[in-house]
């Protein structure tokens, strides 16, 4: 006649009651599920959030917990093209993607191969010894094109180095890319006649130049957006965070786009973080969107999105494009001694060249012709960058004194001096 | 050697016009940030209590009343986040003047300071400018806790692309802050908190000499002192002492520590033939090692004796009830003035 208690069956959350050690062990197993519970709470208020007011009545809070696995079956996912390359309706942000002409899409299609094709160049011409070093985009050409052309060319993007595609989008001549790689210069290019900023290594630290210039155009009272670029490794730097709390408070123009490629060089995401990185926004008190990062039309799409967002002054937005990094962090890198093939295998049924592909062909938007004047043009292009790129000589020696300051300063002047001298001692013995 | 005759006939004539007052340093640098923000609409102010409080010395009393939250920033309290933001902000053209509360609070922004801030200009090859300020109340001598009392330069002077510079009177505060302003290059403007509330007269119509020439205080002829910003006062003292003894001690303000002034150093250690640098961050690697090197190269055949360097110990500050044995003191620059004359 007794009622069963299911508590006996349960760990003692006091057994013992002397082991302190064993009631930590217990209270953190009974606080996994809470933290589950916050995350699911967390994610349908962001979701709610994020397609802002346009939204038709959103049925997404009806839905089950999202997995999180960033399969196409993630309720959390925007996306607009399978990975077979079927175009599903999305009610928030069709609208930024319906005016696409045929040709958009072909020009988007052609905007991804042709940085492939740069980018495999690239790495090319590191294995001959023309580069020190590539970091390759392979596999994140859509989450870099999609976000790339949703940017007007007033906004501005503070990029990390392994932007090309983005730079692509901005005008920015794919072999100005290559100086810091060959070892020419660190940087070079003007940022400001592509509003493209130099690429930055330490990671994470352009977040907060991004911020900084939203907060001046909001000053100047200007309607551009500033776009930030960083990685899931990037999202536990402190100047991210800091970065989050600044365009907050300031609700300034910017939007965080985090390409989630899965590794940060050999730590997988799990190390970084262990909520979904677009929910990290939440705390901040502006929406995350986690979008697939390897369908060019749902990252044009939701980047629109959070672009216009910046400009009537709603503030910042996180991004998550869920991509894959398809090949090792840089050319130094082996990624096969952290990660087995089948993932890769797994990611390669997403590429997102071959889904855009998949959708122009069944719809009829690109014939044959297209590709192969595609492949042509590819090819051209692939040309010119070698040639550029052997071409390129090495810096005069006296460029390392240069523009170390903008008005100068007495100790270069003397120590430029000492190495001319030094220099021509040389010349001297040689020409006598 | 005229310059010191210069400075004071200078101030003594411009006493009788209206445009002098006598003034505190940290109302020297209020007025010359009042100045900035009313010539340039580019210039911000951005830093922690900088707005409504004035900052936690008043430096920026006042100015958010009458410029606004627009131009007179409180910030988060991220210091990264203030110098990253700020170079985000001159990017977009803006001069920003940020303020770092203390001295040890600064380390959480060196990576923006010497990875970004110094480097950017460089990188681009030119083409972009970062004219950003960044000031440091810095040094001990109140009675503060632990991070308030730090003297950092030398952290900053190793790294290319900044300049480093530190005014000893209210004067030369005002004056150097409206040129650390109009560099195009990044500036840490290092603030001796302990002469904040120093008075001297100030000129707000004089003509300046170039932001980083360092200038004769004393004229002497047995031996060099050279110091800046806190230390330089304390030198004009060990100066007054030594005469009561019969020595006639030189006193150099260098003003600028990147880039450092050697050439007026040159010149007074081949008049004096013997040097002590004074400053109150740590001797080992600190700024007196570098000019000891550079003067030993420049005028080995003139120098009696090495130079000798006067400065905190390779200890972490002390609690403030030790910190006046840490400190270089009347007595410390004294011994080592005696050391010097003794070879």
């Amino acid at each position: 006649m007794t009622v069963e208690s299911t508590a006996a069956r349960k760990p003692r959350r006091s057994a013992g009651s002397k082991t302190g050690t064993t009631r930590t062990t217990d209270q953190s197993a009974a606080d996994a599920p809470a933290v589950d519970a916050q995350a699911t709470a967390a994610k349908r208020v962001t979701a709610k959030r994020a397609p802002a007011k346009r939204a038709p009545a959103k049925k997404q809070a009806a839905k089950p917990a999202a997995k999180r696995t960033g399969t196409g079956a993630d309720p959390d996912l925007v996306q607009l093209l399978t990975p077979e390359g079927r175009r599903v309706e999305n009610a928030d942000y069709d609208p930024y993607v319906s005016a696409l002409t045929s040709e958009d899409l072909r020009g988007l299609y052609r905007d991804m191969v042709l940085t492939r094709r740069f980018d495999a160049e690239a790495t090319a011409l590191q294995r001959q010894g023309e580069l020190g070093l590539w970091a390759s985009l392979l596999g994140q050409e859509a989450a870099q094109i999609g976000s790339g052309r949703a940017t007007r060319p007033d906004d501005y993007v503070f990029p990390t180095y392994r932007e090309h595609g983005v730079a692509w989008c901005r005008d920015v001549d794919p072999t100005n890319l290559l100086g810091m790689f060959r070892g020419v210069n660190n940087g070079g290019w003007d940022p400001n006649s592509n509003n493209f900023h130099l690429y930055t290594i330490v990671i994470g630290s352009q977040t907060l130049h991004a911020t900084g210039y939203a907060m001046g155009v909001v000053k100047d009272g200007a309607d551009s957006a500033v776009i930030a670029y960083f990685g899931d490794g990037a999202s536990s730097q402190g100047d991210v965070a800091e970065s989050f709390t600044f365009a907050s408070v300031y609700n300034a123009p910017v939007v965080f786009f985090c390409q989630n490629n899965q590794w940060a060089i050999s730590e997988p995401t799990e190390r970084q973080t262990r909520v979904p990185l677009y929910q990290r926004a939440q705390g901040y008190g502006f929406p995350g969107v986690r979008v697939d990062g390897n369908d060019v039309l749902a990252v044009l799409a939701v980047t629109k999105w959070a672009l216009e967002r910046a400009r009537h002054g709603e503030g910042p937005t996180l991004v998550e494009a869920f991509t894959y990094r398809m090949g090792d962090h840089t050319t130094s890198d082996d990624a096969s001694r952290y990660r087995h093939d089948d993932e890769r295998a797994a990611w390669e049924a997403k590429d997102p060249i071959a889904r855009l592909r998949a959708y122009l062909e069944a719809s009829n938007h690109a014939n044959e012709g297209f590709f192969a004047e595609l492949e042509a043009e590819s090819e051209a292009l692939g040309r010119r960058v070698r040639e550029v790129v052997r071409a390129m000589p090495d810096p005069d020696p006296f460029a390392m004194f240069e523009h170390t300051y903008a008005d100068g300063h007495a100790l270069v002047d003397e120590e430029r001096a000492q190495f001319a001298a030094y220099q021509a001692s040389f010349a001297d013995v040689e020409g006598a | 050697m005229t310059m010191a005759a210069e400075t004071v006939a200078s101030t003594n004539a411009a006493a009788n016009t209206v445009t002098s007052k006598n003034m505190a340093m940290a109302k020297a640098i209020n007025d010359s940030l009042r100045r900035a923000l009313e010539s340039d609409p580019k210039v911000l102010i951005m830093g922690e209590d900088v707005g409504k409080l004035g900052g936690v010395f008043r430096v920026t009393d006042g100015l958010q009343k009458d410029f606004g939250e627009e131009r007179v920033i409180d910030t988060p309290l991220a210091e990264s986040g203030i110098v990253g933001t700020a170079i985000g902000l001159a990017l977009r053209g803006y001069r920003p003047v940020v303020e770092i509360q203390f001295d040890g609070f600064v380390f959480p922004a060196y990576d923006q300071i010497v990875t970004q801030l110094a480097k950017m200009h460089a990188r681009a090859l030119g083409k972009i400018k970062l004219p950003i300020v960044i000031r440091i109340p810095y040094g001990g001598g109140i009675g503060a806790v632990e991070h308030h009392s730090e003297s950092p330069e030398a952290l900053f002077a190793h790294v290319a692309g900044l300049k480093i510079v530190s005014p000893a009177n209210a004067s030369d505060a005002y004056w150097m802050m409206q040129q650390a302003i109009q560099s195009n290059d990044p500036v840490i403007f290092f603030e001796p908190k302990r002469r904040y509330w120093d008075k001297a007269v100030v000129d707000t119509e004089a003509i300046p000499g170039p932001l980083h020439k360092a200038k004769v205080v004393r004229e002497g002829s047995d031996l060099t002192l050279a110091a800046y910003g806190p230390m330089v006062k304390l030198c004009l003292e060990v100066a007054n002492a030594a005469a009561e003894e019969g020595r006639s001690l030189e006193v150099l303000d260098l003003r600028s520590v990147s880039p450092l002034d050697f050439d007026t150093i040159q010149a007074s250690v081949e008049k004096t033939r013997r040097l002590v640098v004074v400053h109150e961050a740590p001797v080992f690697f600190g700024s007196g090692a570098e000019i000891a090197a550079r003067i030993t190269e420049r005028c080995f055949y003139h120098l009696e004796a090495p130079v000798l360097r006067v400065g905190g110990y390779h200890a972490p500050y002390p609690p403030a009830r030790l910190e006046d044995e840490y400190l270089p003191g009347l007595d410390r620059v004294l011994d080592a003035v005696d050391r010097s004359l003794a070879y």
